[in-house]
């Protein structure tokens, strides 16, 4: 078998994973960087050693700060596997994966920093040809430069869909509406944390920044908008919704839907470690210590699949899940006097994320659909209402139901239905989503070919 | 069979190309990009139907998450096109539900 | 087995502990036969050996060292098909159950050699259970795309398989049209005898008591501790079954193998491990790996599909593998049942036992043979096939 060993393995090549393995290095560790793309960035600073300058001025600062994470990273030292699927893990560091046939790497610690997803958008004709996510729509505009052929829709909530607005008017994509379903509620509830918030004003003035371009750009938005469906047969037609007490209908073929993100968490579950449901983000986050340590194994975790913080946060959290790892190995003495600084820019990165987390909190209709046709498991297309079916069959959570009626089972191995699922069956029965729990995740962690698990292997002398 | 694309990707002077085909049909596209998003720019906007109710289906995340995407490719099928960038000549075909094994005579031998 | 008319005034009421497919089963035979049933089950994260099952209705090459056990899984696939049908009438939910026979694959002439040895030796008073032996070229007619490394097999024009998970949705949901009550999130740690509540009292573990006239353990591997409050030996021990289970595929394996198997959906199961790790149902690569490189063996063309799942799943075996089937002496109306057959003998299950533990039906003479005190006897040694 081709193994190999390192003080450090990271497993994801976004800020979290280039950030820790950059200071990892600095401490004079040994890191290995498994990545499932062939080029570190991860999803927000995808394809950033590559992109070219008229994209850069449409994407904006942010992204393009990416770069110098990226050099310094190409700079550290540490080994980049790109290209690498990452399918099995265990508590105490050894990592299985594919990149030309199996092969495994045993970290003395291992820095899990898998980022985020789209949270699901579980609404009629979500599954329909026309129809992405914001952040789909993103990636192929930054690993492309493609942009929308036609007006384009783009309906949801969150500082995501308005960046993506933003970078479409400079692109000059023209965009049809915005449907912006962000509560009304909300900005009430949000009100109280805006003083906390304000530590965190760069962040806060960009997003009015953005919000006051599109208003200025002439983009008609339906604010407060809810019970958002997709009409159309074989590809979307119409998007329509609740406005105001009236039913609006428009029509629409490219639908791009965006409600936040959610960690990625298959990774961290797949080990059996505790994970909580975080309330405020409606989703699953590993129980860690401050560093990020999984209860006393060999895994850290740093960065959006921790818990949703942001590039900027992210990076710093690589950094100091990285020291940490140095003081486990001797690599440091003064741990606490190198981790001040970076906790007080934590601490500034991540006052504006209550603000947000109340703000564009999604609707629950949109989360958990009363629709029972609602198509909930997109792989073996299982509704809401067959899921609801089980409970009322004694499921208790999300593995019952799984057994039960096969939503989970498909290729995305319940990524895209694992929170849908625990918020239905937590209302459905009346007790809290931690109470109903999370699927199990087995490996293989990413669905891969049985070529290559049994592929000839260099046998160890 | 060509439907309107649903994006395009504005062309660069000097910028280099590959040639795909998408059932049969040749597609022009910058090279470096993914399967996906040349598809998506291409015209293709049924890229498989699905396993249970053969509805169709299109790219939903394009990072590799949500498997919606997958096509033929090659000859293999049950590829996740938003995970595979394009060569020249790469033949692509729509994915109709679940893969196909070839276990006919003589296929198992290049194993 | 016959009927005893004990049942018309008294004793309704029954307990079981366990929703799994053994417990569910006898649950559905119980509540059609008029007993008022409930199961207790634990929660999502149980250890459930019924959603391990590898789903083969099977009985050649089982019963070598037990002629009874031979009989009864006989019997167990005679009744599959109206119990499939009569399930799938109640509930409209498809078990899955197809028996166009099932092939038995060995990987060296001298593992086929002892099959047929082995076989030949169930049959040795008159053919019970009817097989062939096959090489290679004739396993080619049945399964195309087998592979090399297979060098021959058996066939049994009896098996078959069904889809375990489908078959436990539809027990449970004909308990709850029969109008059973099936409460989930219960661990039974306690049996109390004669309280004041009720002749059987299950105590779970947060102190919640559940009474009734009769009481099944059906608990598993939950048995081994539990049988002992009814004075039965019940020695189960865990035994972990890795199996995988790759994205459906389009149909090309159309019978069942010991080893690998496509499900209606069209996914194929590779199975298993046999691995003594205690109370651990997890997954390890290396075992992943190897069932990897012998579904790939056995079919050349699998290396094209993808693995979507590993799955680590415990079951409750007996010292020597065949199934515990008990009432109390000391405490009549109490049983134990043990079984990791769930799926091959769901029809027994429901259709015999059922009736059994409602006191409708007297114990037939051949479970003499599945008596938990057989392992006390310190003159036997046992394996259990695994």
């Amino acid at each position: 078998m081709t193994s190999e060993t390192a003080d450090l393995v990271v497993i994801g090549a976004g800020p979290a994973g280039l950030a820790a393995a950059c200071e990892a290095r600095e401490l004079g560790m040994s890191v290995v960087v498994l990545d499932e793309q062939t080029a570190p960035g991860g999803q927000i600073y995808r394809n950033i050693e590559s992109v070219t300058d008229d994209r850069q001025d449409v994407l904006g600062p942010d992204y393009v700060a990416g770069q110098e994470l990226a050099a310094a990273f190409r700079r550290s030292g540490a080994e980049h596997c790109g290209g690498a699927t990452v399918w099995n893990l265990t508590t105490d560091g050894v990592v299985d994966y594919i990149a030309d046939g199996p092969k495994t790497v045993s970290g003395k610690y291992v820095l899990l920093a898998s980022g985020a997803m789209e949270r699901p958008f579980p609404i009629k004709g979500w599954t329909l040809p026309g129809v992405m996510g914001a952040g789909a729509a993103q990636v192929l505009l930054k690993g492309a430069g493609a942009v929308p052929a036609g007006p384009v829709t783009m309906v949801g909530s969150g500082p995501l869909l308005y960046l993506l607005a933003w970078q479409y008017m400079r692109a000059g994509v023209r965009i049809a509406v915005v449907v912006d379903t962000t509560p009304m509620t909300n900005y009430l509830r949000a009100v109280p944390k805006l003083p906390g918030a304000l530590a965190g004003w760069p962040d806060l003035s960009k997003g009015l920044k953005l919000l006051g371009a599109l208003r200025k750009g002439g983009v008609k938005v339906y604010r407060d908008a809810r019970e958002v469906a997709i009409e159309g047969r074989d590809a979307a037609q119409a998007v329509t919704f609740r406005h105001r007490g009236g039913r609006i209908e428009l029509p629409a073929r490219l639908v791009l839907l965006h409600q936040g993100v959610v960690p990625n968490v298959q990774l961290s579950m797949s080990t059996g470690l505790d994970h909580s449901w975080d309330a405020a983000q409606h989703c699953w986050t590993p129980v860690t210590d401050e560093w990020g340590r999984m209860a006393t194994s060999s895994l850290y975790v740093a960065g959006d699949s921790r818990g949703i913080s942001g590039a900027l946060a992210s990076a710093v959290q690589g950094r100091l899940a990285a020291l940490s790892i140095g003081q486990q190995l001797e690599k440091l003495s003064d741990l606490q006097t190198r981790a001040a600084p970076l906790r007080r820019q934590l601490k500034r990165y991540m006052a504006i994320r209550p603000f947000l987390d109340t703000l564009y909190c999604p609707r629950e209709i949109h989360r958990v659909p009363t629709d029972d046709d609602v198509m909930v498991c997109r792989c073996e297309e299982v509704t809401a209402g067959q899921i609801r079916g089980y409970v009322k069959l004694g499921c208790l959570g999300p593995n019952q139901t799984k057994a039960f009626g096969r939503c989970g089972m498909g290729p995305c191995q319940g990524r895209f239905c694992g929170v849908t699922v625990t918020e239905l069956i937590a209302k459905e029965r009346k007790v809290d989503c931690a109470e109903v729990g999370h699927y199990r995740i087995r490996p293989p962690i990413k669905p891969i070919l049985l070529r290559d698990l049994s592929a000839p292997k260099d046998e160890e002398p | 069979m060509a439907t309107e694309p649903y994006f395009v990707i504005p062309a660069k002077p000097g910028s280099s190309t590959v040639t795909i085909t998408f059932e049969g049909r040749k597609i022009v596209v910058p090279a470096g990009i993914s399967v996906a998003a040349a598809l998506l720019a291409g015209g293709v906007g049924v890229f498989r139907t699905s396993i249970v109710s053969a509805a169709p289906r299109a790219p939903f995340c394009m990072m590799g998450v949500c498997f919606e995407c997958l096509v033929e490719i090659d000859g293999i099928s049950g590829r996740q096109s938003c995970m595979v960038p394009v060569t020249d000549g790469m033949a692509i075909r729509r994915q109709e539900g679940s893969s196909a094994l070839d276990v006919s005579e003589g296929a198992k031998d290049d194993v | 087995m016959q009927r005893t008319d004990m049942y018309t005034h008294r004793e309704k009421r029954l307990t079981i502990v366990g929703g799994g497919l053994l417990g569910a089963a006898i649950g559905y035979g119980a509540a059609k036969a008029g007993a008022e049933v409930t199961i207790l089950d634990q929660g999502d994260n149980a250890l459930r050996a019924s959603r391990g099952n590898f789903g083969l209705v099977w009985v050649h090459g089982k019963g070598t060292t037990m002629p009874p056990y031979v009989d009864w899984t006989l019997q167990g696939l005679r009744l599959w098909p109206e119990f499939q049908e009569e399930l799938l009438n109640r509930t409209g939910v498809d078990s899955g159950l197809e028996n166009p026979g099932g092939f038995w694959l060995g990987f060296s002439e001298a593992e086929v050699e002892k099959r047929a040895t082995a076989l030949e030796g169930i049959n040795k008073n008159g053919t019970k259970v009817p097989f062939e032996i096959l090489d290679r070229s004739d396993l080619r007619n049945y399964l195309p795309g087998i592979g090399d490394a297979v060098v021959g097999g058996s066939f049994c024009p009896l098996d078959g398989h069904a889809n375990p998970l489908m078959l436990l949705r539809a027990l449970h949901m004909g308990l709850n049209q029969l109008g059973a009550r099936v409460v989930n999130g219960v661990t039974v740690t306690d049996i109390q005898h004669d309280a004041p509540d009720g002749r059987f009292v299950a105590v779970a573990d947060d102190g919640t008591r559940w009474s009734g006239d009769r009481i099944v353990l059906a608990a598993g591997l939950g048995n081994a501790s539990l049988a002992s409050h009814l004075d039965i030996h019940a020695p189960v021990l865990p035994t972990r079954g890795q199996v995988l289970i790759t994205e459906r595929l389009q149909p090309f394996l159309h019978y069942p193998t010991n080893k690998c198997r496509q499900t209606k959906e069209g996914s194929v199961q590779l199975g298993s491990t046999a691995e003594d790790t205690g109370v651990d149902d997890g997954t390890t690569s290396d075992k992943i790996e190897w069932l990897v490189r012998r579904g790939v063996e056995t079919f050349p063309a699998l290396a094209d599909a993808k693995l979507v799942r590993a799955w680590g799943a415990l079951r409750p075996l007996t010292p020597d593998g065949y199934p515990i089937y008990q009432e109390s002496e000391r405490f009549p109306g109490g049983y134990v049942v043990s079984s990791h057959s769930g799926v091959t003998l769901a029809a027994s299950h429901a259709e015999l036992l059922g009736p059994w533990v409602s006191g409708l039906t007297q114990t037939p003479p051949e479970f003499t043979s599945f008596r938990g005190e057989r392992f006390l006897d310190t003159d036997s040694s046992f394996s259990n096939g695994y």
